[in-house]
């Protein structure tokens, strides 16, 4: 026997968002690693010295490299290993899109606990993801 | 009374098989070069056997983790750390992408079929995003030793968890406290075992709140995904019936793996070439993991995952303590 109740609205617009956004990144990280992994764009870093790399901690390995930290990436798309950092982004702001997309419906049905929380939850999302605790 | 998927048995062997031949072949032709030195000397042309090597791994990872109950990232984080090359903060950044990356394709369905509930998710999840970040810019900060230990001896304890935590499939909850009355944090499930519709409410959400705030530290600071504490908070201490603790555990997951994801990525510490294959496999082997199921035995792999996480915190101890480098 199916269940009569459904879920309050706003979670399965959630839900819907989220479908759609993960879909999309998922699509993009596995396109652009096919690409940096055939390599179809150079690399900042070619892939046969990884190994001698890749047993370095993050910050010897950004001092080592010369990589920048940050969203340095995003202007280095022509490179295979930044653009396969697309997806990586896509599925990590999956969430800031979805709870986005939710706060119209929490404000048109004036739960303002709710929007008050989303607000809260976007902004240390964005934060995060700004680069602002790197830097600070 | 015929299997509904029993057609599909013949061919899961197979592919099964054949990952099994390619990990022992990658295996094989990996482990000399791993053995010869703390930083191994690939050929510079078979740089492609470890990323090939994290991938069949994470299949299976993904084939276990999924009738175990347990997410990706508490398996993969120990077992990728102690026995490939990698550093662990690369290890642990791509942990939490994988954690994520589960938590996020599952979300869809949990959310529409209630299994999952936003409200309840929502303000734990805000508590753990905090803290994630804090755990992450901490453990990005550690020596590795200190960090090493550190995992060995929280795996070991997730072991213990695993093996005496008690499980309530409906707990009783006489009174929503004042916090989730005012919250709104009820619901209905629809039970599929028993064709009834059952409804539950939480009580204690303060003392989930600070528990949620240690559970989001140590998922950020070890990478490791959160569902081996999400389920037992919810179920046990919140009172939230198991299925929907499972569900919206993984709803917490997919946010407060996303604030420490970014803090990874901003700071180099997610590497493509190990994090995608392991995303890829992992996401793999859980769909064959959801269909097994139904033919395997939850409890034999249950006890094979314990088995498992019990040598891979000892090695990860051990490392850490520079006995078994």
């Amino acid at each position: 026997m199916e269940s009569r109740h459904k879920p309050h609205p706003e979670q399965l617009h959630y839900a819907t968002v989220l479908h759609w956004s993960t879909l999309a990144g998922f699509i993009v990280l596995i396109a652009t690693f096919v690409v940096y992994m055939f390599g179809w764009l150079p690399a900042n870093i070619p892939l046969q010295q990884l190994p001698q790399l890749w047993g370095l901690s993050a910050s010897e390995f950004l001092r080592v490299t010369g990589m920048q930290t940050g969203w340095s990436w995003l202007f280095m798309m022509g490179k295979g290993d930044s653009a396969s950092q697309l997806g990586i982004a896509m599925l990590s702001g999956c969430s800031i899109a979805c709870i986005l997309a939710v706060m119209p419906d929490y404000a048109k049905s004036r739960n303002f606990t709710y929007l008050m929380i989303c607000t809260l939850e976007v902004a240390v999302l964005v934060v995060s993801a700004s680069g602002f605790f790197t830097a600070h | 009374m015929a299997k509904p998927n029993s057609g599909h048995h013949p061919n899961l062997r197979y592919v099964l098989l054949l990952f099994w031949l390619v990990s022992l072949a990658l295996f094989c032709s990996a482990a000399p070069a791993e053995a010869a030195s703390a930083i191994p000397v690939v050929d510079p042309d078979a740089w492609w056997i470890w990323p090939l090597a994290l991938f069949v791994v994470c299949f299976f990872l993904g084939i276990i983790a999924v009738p175990a109950g347990v997410g990706g990232g508490v398996l993969f984080v120990p077992i990728v750390g102690g026995f490939f090359p990698f550093h662990l903060d690369f290890v642990r950044g791509a942990g939490l992408l994988v954690a994520m990356a589960s938590a996020l394709a599952a979300g869809p369905s949990l959310l529409k079929n209630g299994m999952a509930n936003l409200r309840l998710a929502m303000p734990l999840a805000l508590a753990a995003s905090i803290s994630s970040i804090a755990g992450a810019k901490l453990g990005l900060a550690l020596p590795d030793n200190i960090v090493q230990t550190s995992l060995g001896v929280t795996i070991l304890g997730i072991t213990v968890l695993m093996v005496s935590a008690k499980k309530s499939e409906f707990p009783h909850v006489p009174q929503p406290d004042s916090w989730s009355a005012a919250l709104g944090i009820h619901g209905i499930f629809h039970d599929g075992i028993s064709g009834k519709d059952i409804s539950w409410q939480v009580h204690r959400t303060p003392a989930g709140l600070v528990l949620f705030l240690v559970i989001g530290f140590l998922g950020g600071l070890f990478g490791v995904g959160a569902g081996w504490a999400n389920v037992p908070g919810l179920n046990l201490l919140m009172g939230v019936p198991l299925k929907v603790a499972a569900g919206t555990s993984s709803m917490i997951l997919s946010m407060a793996s996303s604030s420490a994801t970014w803090y990874y990525l901003d700071n180099g510490a997610i590497l493509p070439i190990i994090a995608v294959p392991s995303v890829i496999g992992m996401m793999i082997g859980a769909r064959i993991g959801a269909h097994l199921l139904t033919i395997l035995k939850a409890s034999v792999i249950r006890n094979m995952v314990i088995a498992i996480l019990l040598f891979a915190g000892v090695r990860t101890l051990l490392k850490g303590l520079g006995i078994w480098t």
